[in-house]
């Protein structure tokens, strides 16, 4: 499989504050990977280090076939950003600025179909500074599309979406099909919907890697099996059912079998490091 | 093509803040019917008037207004709420965004000249110049005057560190540059001190070359060195340009400070 993203040994310090101490990545192209971590884990510095908005104080980056610590506007053209902020001008028009931004581009997409794809076909002609603030990111989605980008960045798109506008949003970028995607979110639920491969960075490393649903051994983990008066931790929860049925002679009370969940895990790896 | 659409962007954005509009435009014409009313007549021995001599000393001020003042603090706001960092994130030549800038500056001087020389025509009797020389000069001199002023409003841009405190940084040293420049106050009325600060900045000599080209040989006894000295004038907001632009190229920044 072709490599999007290749990091080896990434580091950046801000003075005496070490943000990113040697991380490795490898993104697959048309692969969406998640980035998770807390506030102030290195996940924005190291998104913004691929990006080549941000130098690096030390390792290899390659992405998509160059380093982004100088870049070209060939390779510019190539990616997409969706900056975690953008408060940008007001005054005008949603269908008037990403028109503006198809220019910059050599092949950008068709700006009315770009808007009607992140579902602002409605206020194409609204002032910018007249939408919601969900609006407003749909917008930032639009503009880091309109270069038919084969890399998207998106830096915690959904923060602030009512849960509406979330599943919305994950619509929006699971039709991406050929577009490698890399997210960095707060939300676990989000990057089970959305993502191939997660990585959890914590402290500046990443502590944990694998698919959602193998993340941190969780396919492996033991089951809880809980029911009326009693809970049991097993690597063979069927087994544990089956003396149950014995026992309560058919029908269990209250039985639950739980796996941790994303969250469970991340949470674990986070206190762990 | 960039350039072109990044120029007919920002003059989108200018003239849709209609508030803005009218209050760039009308305030050197405010100030100018106001000094001609309260200062009527004309320069001790001299057939100059004091509304000619504002005139001339108000259209140096607007265009360094529309450049320097407008510039500096639009571009701050840009680069706090983050517009400067997506640009940097586009193909988009970053040659373009500057010359965008400059090229909307150019636009909007040229409409707040037109409308002082109109208002300045009819109701105070300024003589526009009568020959091709003249306006020669009034073209270098508003050329230089904007291409510096622009400059060095996109270097002062970095000096506010935040969107909400940019006007009140940049307007405090625009103003003072202004009273000591002769724009409000005769210059020869200035100690010796202040003239030389002021004599190091764009505006004391746009000043000196619109007085040329407006009053011309009848005031030019009221000069401090009894000449118009434009040798000296297109020196120095050269010197102003080049240096400008070599700062603007060390300190333009497309990132907020707190952003690192």
């Amino acid at each position: 499989m072709d490599t999007a993203v290749h990091v080896r040994g990434l580091a950046k310090r801000y003075g005496a504050l070490e943000a990113v101490r040697g991380i490795d990545l490898d993104i697959h192209r048309g692969e969406t990977f998640a980035l998770l971590g807390p506030n102030g884990a290195g996940k924005s510095t190291t998104i913004e280090i691929l990006e080549g908005l941000r130098k690096r104080d030390g390792g290899e980056v390659s992405v998509l076939g160059a380093d982004p610590h100088r870049p070209t506007r060939a390779w510019r053209a190539r990616v997409g950003i969706v900056p975690q902020t953008a408060g940008d001008v007001a005054e005008v028009s949603v269908r008037e600025i990403v028109t503006h931004f198809a220019r910059f581009y050599p092949a950008p997409a068709d700006p009315d179909e770009v808007i009607d794809r992140v579902g602002l076909a409605e206020k194409a002609k609204a002032r910018v500074a007249k939408l919601s603030g969900g609006q407003r990111r749909r917008l930032d989605v639009a503009l880091g599309l309109i270069g038919n980008p084969e890399l998207l960045f998106l830096d915690e798109p959904t923060t602030g979406f009512d849960p509406e506008a979330r599943r919305r949003f994950w619509e929006l970028i699971r039709s991406l099909e050929a577009t490698t995607i890399l997210l960095t979110t707060h939300y676990l639920d989000e990057a089970e919907e959305l993502a191939d491969r997660v990585a959890v960075i914590a402290g500046g490393r990443i502590v944990a890697e694998g698919t959602p649903r193998t993340l941190g051994g969780r396919a492996s983990d033991e089951a809880t099996v809980t029911w009326a008066d009693g809970q049991e931790r097993t690597d063979t929860p069927t087994k544990t059912i089956a003396e149950l049925m014995t026992r309560y002679d058919g029908e269990i009370p209250e039985l639950r079998v739980t796996r941790p969940t994303l969250e469970d895990v991340y949470l674990r790896l986070v206190e762990e490091s | 093509m960039i350039t072109l659409s990044r120029a007919a962007f920002e003059l989108k954005i200018f003239f849709r803040a209609r508030d803005q509009v009218v209050f760039t435009f009308s305030f050197p014409i405010v100030l100018l019917v106001l000094f001609s009313a309260i200062f009527a007549g004309t320069l001790e021995g001299t057939a100059v008037t004091v509304s000619q001599l504002y005139a001339a000393a108000l259209i140096s001020a607007g265009i360094l207004s529309v450049s320097f003042q407008n510039l500096a603090i639009s571009i701050a706001v840009e680069r706090e709420e983050g517009g400067l960092k997506r640009l940097a994130g586009t193909p988009m030549p970053k040659s373009a965004y500057f010359a965008g800038k400059v090229l909307s500056v150019l636009v909007i001087a040229a409409i707040e000249v037109a409308l002082l020389l109109a208002v300045a025509v009819f109701l105070y009797d300024l003589e526009l110049p009568a020959d091709l020389a003249g306006w020669l000069t009034f073209s270098w001199v508003l050329v230089l005057g904007l291409a510096s002023g622009s400059l060095l409003g996109i270097a002062a841009s970095s000096l506010p560190s935040s969107a909400k405190s940019a006007a009140a940084v940049i307007t405090l040293p625009f103003v003072v540059l202004q009273f000591i420049s002769g724009i409000y106050i005769p210059f020869t009325e200035l100690p010796p001190w202040l003239i030389n600060v002021a004599s190091v900045f764009p505006l004391r000599w746009v000043a000196q070359g619109f007085r040329s080209v407006f009053i011309g040989d009848g005031g030019v006894a009221l000069e401090m060195a009894r000449s118009y000295e434009l040798g000296k004038v297109a020196l120095v907001l050269g010197a102003w340009t080049v240096g400008g632009l070599a700062l603007c190229l060390m300190t333009f920044r497309w990132k907020s400070r707190r952003d690192g």
